[in-house]
């Protein structure tokens, strides 16, 4: 079995991105850049697969500038037995993504794909579902368990009211939610042995995939600020401020 | 303009998520149209004829649609969507999984999770777990959306749409719904409780969140939690708000023992009034509370208690 998992360049979570001078994005000069949290859920869990001899390879993809070599060396670093680099300086939207995954999936004859439930930058939540679409594969979106049974996989989703179990035919999208699984490190002769695994590039228009989206974005701002109130003493003055003041309760 | 919204329901009852979602749309000024899918769910479609300003119910009553499983959601929007410029869906579990498949069907780009309607084609979403929200246009013919819930209002009732009868069936077999485990509860849901306390790491144990369910009771609150309270297996995961749980915005947010990451305060920032309880008094969450009460939990909770 072949699986294919998405490794999107991304500034790392705990960075506090601010709006830039011109209101056309956010500012990133110098941030710390990442895997994306949940693309390294989902890198983890295919690992795990290929450990306990349910896949033989995995793929990682990333779609993205040159630099996003860092994070497809992390992921091979993690594991994964080789690279696709599908190389763009534009900013890609989820539609794009998933015609792009879909011609990889073609060529290579994917089993399985595992793909973070959404990138912390863009928000989006939608390249799974949309790949599945585009496929006509099943999807398990939000996974926080998965298993292969029989040629099938279940797959267990977090949902509003609590938690949601569907079985899938292979080959299926799986999207990763957080409790999925918790990924490791990756160890320092893992890092070394990760430098000699092949890295293939390639761009969307080798892939036959227009990028261009009907979607623009006009400006970006920052939210409304929230600024600090002020500090209570007690239980007492707190309950007497919540009633006389803020009239909540 | 006719607008396609697509109701959220449990197959007895419609979710005041759908109202919320209907409000968007009325922002978007055309005619609204509600699709009810599911199985024996006439009671829904006859709730969902009573919103105002709903033109036409579709009731898509079929077992393929008993579990909203996104495999056959997808084709029957994608399907009946062809005739309206937008579908909107709230941005739920259940939106979120079935519209950007519907989506790309129609080959189309989604817009996520709006808080903002501008315009028939523009819109605000928050991008980067809420530290930046993006002014977006779309020239789709046909206009893919889901809606942030907490930022627009509910509906009013008092409308008397036509009900009818959508015979599309779109069964599959590559996915099956094995089952359902949902948290029972006698409290408020979190995404429509007017007071919410939650409870962070600094509760130490799922043992100890009766400390908040006896304040929630004074205050007929609904139980929230942070992802770590969650992770570390204190209380279930559908308790989780932020980025990746449960985005809120009630009257009040008690926010206990909770230290106030990014992720977290994008799911509860936009609460009316935020109290944050928590013995470090550099915590982040205090640079967003309105009232900040620096103590310890175990000893101020049941002080709270006694004193509402
Ligand atoms: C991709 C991604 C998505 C995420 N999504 C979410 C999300 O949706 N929701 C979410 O909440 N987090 C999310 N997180 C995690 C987030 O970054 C934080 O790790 C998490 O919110 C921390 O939870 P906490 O505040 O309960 O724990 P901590 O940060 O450990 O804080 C515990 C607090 O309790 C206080 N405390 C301890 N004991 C006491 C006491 N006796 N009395 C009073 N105060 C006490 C401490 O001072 C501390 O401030 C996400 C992270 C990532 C990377």
């Amino acid at each position: 079995m072949k699986i294919l998992v998405g490794v999107k360049r991304v500034v790392d979570a705990y960075v506090r991105v601010r709006v830039n001078s011109d209101g056309t994005g956010v500012d990133l000069t110098n941030a710390k850049m990442a895997i994306n949290p949940f693309c390294e859920i989902a890198v983890e869990e295919a690992i795990r697969l290929k450990e306990a001899g349910a896949a033989d390879e995995v793929i990682a993809v990333s779609i993205g500038p040159q630099a996003a070599q860092e994070q497809l060396r992390t992921a091979l670093a993690l594991g994964s037995d080789r690279g696709i680099l599908v190389e763009t300086e534009e900013e890609v939207k989820p539609l794009a993504v998933a015609k792009i995954l879909k011609t990889i999936i073609e060529k290579e004859g994917i089993d399985l794909v595992i793909l973070g439930k959404l990138s912390i930058d863009s928000d989006n939540n939608q390249v799974g579902q949309m790949l599945a679409a585009l496929c006509n594969y099943p999807q398990g979106t939000f996974a926080c368990k998965a298993e292969l049974q029989d040629g099938k996989i279940a797959v267990t989703r977090e949902i509003d009211g609590g938690e949601q179990t569907v079985q899938l035919d292979l080959p299926a999208i799986v999207t990763t939610d957080l409790r999925l699984n918790e990924p490791r490190y990756a160890s320092l002769p893992n890092i070394m042995k990760a430098k000699k695994k092949p890295i293939d590039s390639t761009t969307p228009a080798e892939l036959g995939v227009d990028i261009t989206s009907k979607v623009k974005t006009l400006s970006v701002a920052p939210p409304p600020e929230r600024t600090a109130g002020v500090k209570v003493e007690s239980v007492e003055e707190l309950v007497n401020k919540l009633k006389t003041e803020a009239k909540v309760i | 303009m006719t607008i396609l919204v697509i109701a959220e329901h449990d197959n007895s009852s419609l979710k005041p998520a759908t109202l919320n979602t209907v409000t968007a749309a009325s922002e978007i000024d055309g005619d609204i149209d509600i699709l009810v899918a599911g199985s024996g769910c006439q009671a829904v479609a006859d709730a969902a004829a009573q919103i105002a300003g709903v033109q036409k119910v579709i009731l898509a009553d079929h077992t393929c649609y008993e579990h909203q499983i996104a495999e056959s959601m997808a084709p029957l929007i994608a399907e009946l969507g062809k005739s309206y410029s937008h579908i909107l869906a709230a941005a739920t579990t259940g939106g979120k999984n079935f519209l950007p498949r519907a989506a790309a069907l129609l080959d189309v780009d989604q817009i996520s999770d709006i808080i903002e309607v501008k315009s028939a084609d523009t819109f605000v979403r928050p991008i980067y777990a809420g530290n930046a929200l993006a002014t977006v246009q779309t020239e789709d013919a046909i206009k893919v959306i889901t809606v942030r819930t907490t930022a627009f209002a509910e509906a009013e009732q008092g409308g008397s749409a036509s009900v009818e009868a959508s015979d599309f069936v779109a069964e599959q077999t590559m996915a099956t719904f094995i089952e359902e485990q949902l948290s029972e509860s006698e409290r408020p849901e979190l995404t429509a409780a007017k007071v919410i306390i939650s409870g962070g790491r600094g509760m130490q144990n799922g043992e100890n969140f009766v400390l908040l369910e006896k304040v929630a009771d004074k205050l007929g609150a609904a139980i929230g939690a942070s992802r770590a309270a969650v992770d570390a297996g204190f209380v279930p995961n559908d308790y989780q708000v932020g980025q990746t749980g449960k985005i809120v915005a009630p009257e009040l947010y008690i926010a206990v023992g909770i230290s106030g990451a990014i992720q977290h305060l994008a799911g509860m920032k936009d609460s009316k009034v935020i109290v944050a309880i928590n013995k470090d008094e550099e915590a982040p969450i205090f640079q967003v509370a309105d009232y900040g009460l620096v103590a310890d939990l175990f000893k101020v909770l049941p002080e709270l208690e006694q004193a509402l």
